[in-house]
């Protein structure tokens, strides 16, 4: 230890003892003891592990466990980020798939052991604020701990001789300090202050902790009550918040049916507008839909503008735009001639030009001999078709040349029974496709007006015109506020928490043996970057201004001035060789140095024991 | 309407130009560098084996380093900007000097700093301000590049990968500059910064390089602004940093290794011996660290924010948001390791890099590996 002496040993653990008491409390940074293993049956083992689990040394293991246990939900798709490409995924890994089932490597951050994790790490930080916190307050309470007995041995020393009575000086001192708004103590029958200042970085650092719990309670509660759901509309139908609208739907496990908000819509028209030049030819610029909504049981409809980044708020619920594309309308008729179906079908978009696919199912259908069948049209529409650019797909998203192309099905549709059906894909197992009278696939391609006829008189598909459609997401989450205020209040208590600097600085004054006072100024600080120097160096000018060096005879003013530290009873050396090389020196880089040092060489080792002490300084020294 | 987007056009290929031009300075800068650091190697001042080798060898001699009082080898003074006080006595005002404020040393006695790439040769010196000077140059035609793309597509610079790589670069130099203009003492970062510049924007010109063009609607957000451009900000913050640490960590070793009696290799004592103490490079990381990590964390809530807006969600484990998460925690996993006896110093650095390496990938990575929500970057 720097402190310690190689002669007189005695002295030296009395000192470091001093200095100690001068660092304590400068944090609530929970201590640094060696924890042993215990030999003290349950209640040790109990107070051992949570010794342990409230230890920064811990914290800092859960972060790091934390960070890497996030890893896997970005590798591989996650359930509840896409369902889609977990199925594809499970398809795709046979071997694979079942392992990380197990392991719960689809739901990372819902499973077993991330939620061991972070529950872990709050518990630890709820373990550690709360005894950080009363240790807080006891020190707002406290006063700051004297001066050690050796300021020089402090990080930041200045010293210099006055004429000035060592009262008028502390004085002095005591309204400087003040004034920089220090907390200033001076002892009873002691000849020297202590001030403290910059407590608002414990306080942040407190804050910012706090405020990590409330944003994690906020974050579960939301997870736990959140519902989501899709449904797609086309334009001039309608849609109310019931759970059979949907057409998926998923919530959270707290969740239940009556948490959803009573409203619903109608889509009136929807617009788009496209980039139609550039290597982003095609995909939207802007899109928005106008819709009408109502609100509770018998709310008036009100008309409203659902865009993208702008959703609509009813209730505790969000509507939001997402996607877009468009419906052929068709009518199909069966081999009797009667409707079997009519309506807009609403076709996925395939490219940013709006190249969309579909499928229309015909479910109740008879022949042309009227025996009961099941039709199905399958294809691509494309709403601007050039016909010389040797391609089908879509040249642009709006509806320049729209043309639908279609092959046709009969047979099993398998929508009775069975796993549930993709309404957008055809099953074609057990269907059979419609041959023309070469013995090819039946395919044509259709304009609006055009019908499909199918052969032998098995009916026909009527293409009318176009409709479109918007699909919406409604988002039922709770706790969103909660998050908002936590997270915002971390980071006030983070930027106070790292931007302020708690330090401590002590003016002893005392008659020296020739009859002057020698004036002593130390300053300690705890954090690293602090500007200690510069600031005592301020308080020390601001002082001397009042207490300064006497007038030695003869001499000048500038002159007395240069080393006002010559006769100061420890005299540092100033001149050293390399002080002026560095030109461009950051200015509080030395400043720094102090920091550490105050960090680690006086206050090392920073073990349990520092702190019963400090409070017995503490109480010693108060009584004012 | 079409007369805009011809503008647009030429606005854009001047950016080009103006990029390729910022690219051809900054080589003149880089070998401006070079030249600083060839030239600088001439001098031979060991100044660390000196302040560290001037007692015995070992902790003892340490510890008597750092006591205040004895021969002076623990101190430091530093006057450190204290305004002179001025009393009026009578009719005469005398200007008072303050008092000297003496610093105590840290833990490794007093290791001064280095004298910088040129090592106090007159003729490095000059090399290296033409380096800064050409920096400058570089830095105009860069930011002008920037600006004129932003102007052609009317909207941030920074909606792809490469228009995040310019900005980013320009962001670094841009602060790098800053700091020199602060006085200080940061051009020890010249030629690594500039290197890595060069490197970035090259993958930015061939790898990434997209035309300009608007924006897929959710990116229409004011939010975009401010979580892209505090992104940018954080990440070229975060870099110097980064660079800082590297540095920290080959410097402390050299120092370590004079201090237990060995012998670095010609390079390191030729190199090495020029940089900031490892002292210094270790606090200004951590300064940088610890001042960006704040802003980092407002970058991600911001993004949240525009996610709960854009997505119907403020967080959804989307690759992107995932990497910033890990970027975050790792980060303040560096902070914490700081305040933690036994993981200060090395171990504490390494975790800076990992945290930096987790912002590059969460950068460049998940753009290109992952399939997510973000994925309209466009590489
Ligand atoms: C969610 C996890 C956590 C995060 C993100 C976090 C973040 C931070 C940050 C950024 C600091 C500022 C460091 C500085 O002042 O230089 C800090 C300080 C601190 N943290 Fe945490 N923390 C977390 C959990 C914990 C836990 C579980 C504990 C309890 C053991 C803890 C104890 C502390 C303490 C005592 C400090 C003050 C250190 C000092 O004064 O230098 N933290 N934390």
């Amino acid at each position: 230890m720097s402190t310690t002496g190689s002669t007189d040993q005695r002295s030296g653990q009395d000192e470091a003892a001093d200095q100690e008491a001068a660092t304590s409390q400068l944090s609530t940074a929970p201590s640094e003891e060696r924890l042993n293993v215990p030999s003290l049956g349950p209640i040790g083992w109990l107070r051992w592990v949570w010794r342990h689990l409230t230890s920064m040394r811990f914290a800092l293991i859960l972060l790091f466990l934390l960070s890497l246990a996030a890893i896997p939900g970005s590798v591989i798709p996650q359930t509840d980020v896409d369902a889609i490409a977990v199925d594809r995924f499970k398809d795709d890994h046979t071997t694979l798939a079942p392992l990380y089932e197990k392991l719960q490597l689809f739901d990372v951050y819902t499973s077993v052991w991330f939620s061991a994790i972070y529950i872990l790490l709050f518990i630890s930080l709820a373990g550690c604020i709360v005894p950080r916190t009363w240790q807080f307050v006891g020190q707002l309470r406290g006063r700051p701990p004297r001066a050690p007995r050796k300021l020089d041995r402090m990080p930041v020393y200045t010293t210099w001789q006055t004429e000035a009575e060592a009262d008028h000086v502390l004085a002095t001192a005591r309204t400087l300090l003040g004034k920089k708004r220090f907390r200033v103590h001076t002892a009873e029958g002691t000849d020297s202050v202590a001030s403290e200042k910059g407590y608002l970085r414990e306080a942040g650092n407190l804050l910012f902790h706090i405020s990590l719990i409330v944003l994690l309670l906020a974050f579960g509660a939301g997870q736990l009550f959140k519902s989501e759901g899709g449904k797609l509309v086309v334009m001039g139908e309608g849609f109310s918040n019931t759970l059979t609208q949907y057409d998926d739907f998923s919530s959270g496990s707290l969740f239940t049916a009556q948490d959803l908000d009573t409203f619903g819509f109608t889509l009136k028209d929807f617009r788009a507008e496209y980039e139609m030049t550039g290597p982003q030819k095609g995909s939207a610029r802007d899109y928005q839909a106008d819709i009408s909504y109502w609100e509770g049981a018998e709310g008036k409809p009100k008309d409203a503008t659902v865009k993208v980044n702008e959703p609509l708020r009813v209730g505790e619920s969000k509507v939001y735009l997402q996607a877009h594309g468009y419906a052929p309308k068709v009518t199909v008729r069966d081999g009797q001639g009667d409707v079997a179906y009519a309506g807009p079908v609403p076709f996925l978009q395939q490219d940013n030009n709006l190249t969309s696919s579909g499928v229309v199912k015909v479910p109740d259908y008879r022949d042309a001999e009227g025996r009961k069948d099941q039709l199905g049209f399958q294809g691509f529409f494309v709403p601007d078709f050039a016909p010389n650019s040797g391609t089908m797909f879509s040249q642009s998203p709006t509806l320049k040349n729209p043309q639908m192309f279609l092959t046709a099905y009969h047979g099993n549709l398998g929508v009775d029974g069975g796993p549930a059906q993709n309404v957008y894909r055809l099953d074609t197992s057990n269907l059979k496709q419609f041959k023309n009278d070469d013995g090819d696939a039946l395919a044509e391609r259709l304009q609006p007006g055009d019908t499909m006829k199918l052969p032998d008189g098995a009916g026909s598909l009527e293409f009318e015109g176009i409709e479109q459609w918007a699909n919406f997401t409604v988002s039922h989450q709770v706790g969103n506020g909660w998050a908002l205020a936590g997270s915002l209040l971390a980071i006030g208590g983070l930027a106070g928490s790292l931007f302020i600097q708690r330090r401590r600085v002590w003016v002893r004054a005392k008659k020296g043996r020739d009859g002057r006072t020698v004036v002593e100024m130390a300053g300690l600080g705890r954090s690293e970057s602090t500007r200690l120097p510069e600031e005592l160096a301020g308080l020390a000018a601001s002082l001397y201004a009042e207490a300064p060096r006497p007038r030695a005879d003869g001499q000048e003013a500038a002159d007395r001035t240069a080393e006002p530290g010559r006769d100061a009873a420890a005299e540092p050396q100033q001149d050293e060789p390399h002080g002026e090389a560095r030109p461009d020196d950051v200015p509080g880089a030395r400043a720094e140095q102090a920091g550490d040092g105050g960090d680690s060489a006086p206050g090392e080792p920073r073990d349990g024991r520092a702190r019963p002490e400090a409070s017995g300084q503490q109480t010693e020294g108060e009584r004012e | 309407m079409n007369i805009a987007a011809a503008t647009n056009e030429s606005l854009a290929e001047i950016s080009n130009y103006l990029i390729y031009s910022a690219m051809a300075v900054y080589v003149l800068a880089f070998v401006g560098h070079i030249a600083e650091w060839t030239f600088g190697s001439r001098s031979k001042v060991a100044r660390t084996a000196a302040a560290l080798g001037k007692g015995a060898t070992g902790a003892k001699a340490r510890a008597a380093n750092a006591r205040a009082g004895e021969a002076g080898e623990g101190e430091e003074s530093a006057d450190a900007g204290a305004p002179s006080v001025k009393v009026k006595s009578g009719s005469s005002t005398t200007v008072l000097e303050p008092p000297k404020v003496v610093t105590r040393a840290g833990r490794r006695g007093d290791v001064p700093d280095g004298p910088g790439a040129a090592g106090g040769d007159v003729q490095g010196d000059m090399y290296g301000r033409i380096a800064v000077s050409l920096t400058v140059l570089a830095f105009l035609l860069h930011f002008a590049g920037v600006l004129t793309r932003a102007l052609s597509v009317q909207r941030a610079p920074w909606a792809n990968m490469y228009e995040f790589s310019t900005t980013f670069a320009m962001v670094a130099v841009g602060a790098y500059l800053a700091f020199l203009l602060a006085k200080k003492n940061v051009r020890w970062i010249g030629l690594p910064l500039v290197t890595t510049v060069l490197l970035d924007l090259g993958l930015a010109v061939t790898v990434l390089y997209t035309e300009s063009d608007q924006l897929v609607p959710a990116l229409h957000s004011y939010w975009l602004y401010i979580h892209v451009s505090l992104a940018i900000i954080c990440g070229a913050l975060f870099y110097l940093g980064a660079v800082a640490t590297v540095l920290y960590l080959f410097r402390d070793r050299y120092e370590t290794k004079l201090m237990s009696g060995g012998k670095p290799g010609g390079f390191a004592t030729s190199v090495l011996e020029r940089l900031p103490s490892s002292g210094s490079l270790d606090k200004f990381a951590y300064r940088i660290n610890a001042a960006v990590f704040p802003f980092w964390t407002f970058t991600i809530v911001a993004g949240a924010i525009w996610a709960g807006d854009a997505w119907g969600r403020y967080w959804g484990w989307d690759p992107k948001e995932v990497w910033s998460f890990i970027t975050w925690v790792a980060y303040a996993m560096y902070l914490h390791a700081r305040a933690t006896a036994g993981w200060k110093g090395r171990k504490a650095a390494y975790l800076a890099l990992f945290a930096f390496a987790c912002f590059l990938f969460n950068y460049y990575g998940v753009n290109v590996f992952f399939n997510g929500k973000h994925s309209y970057a466009g590489i």
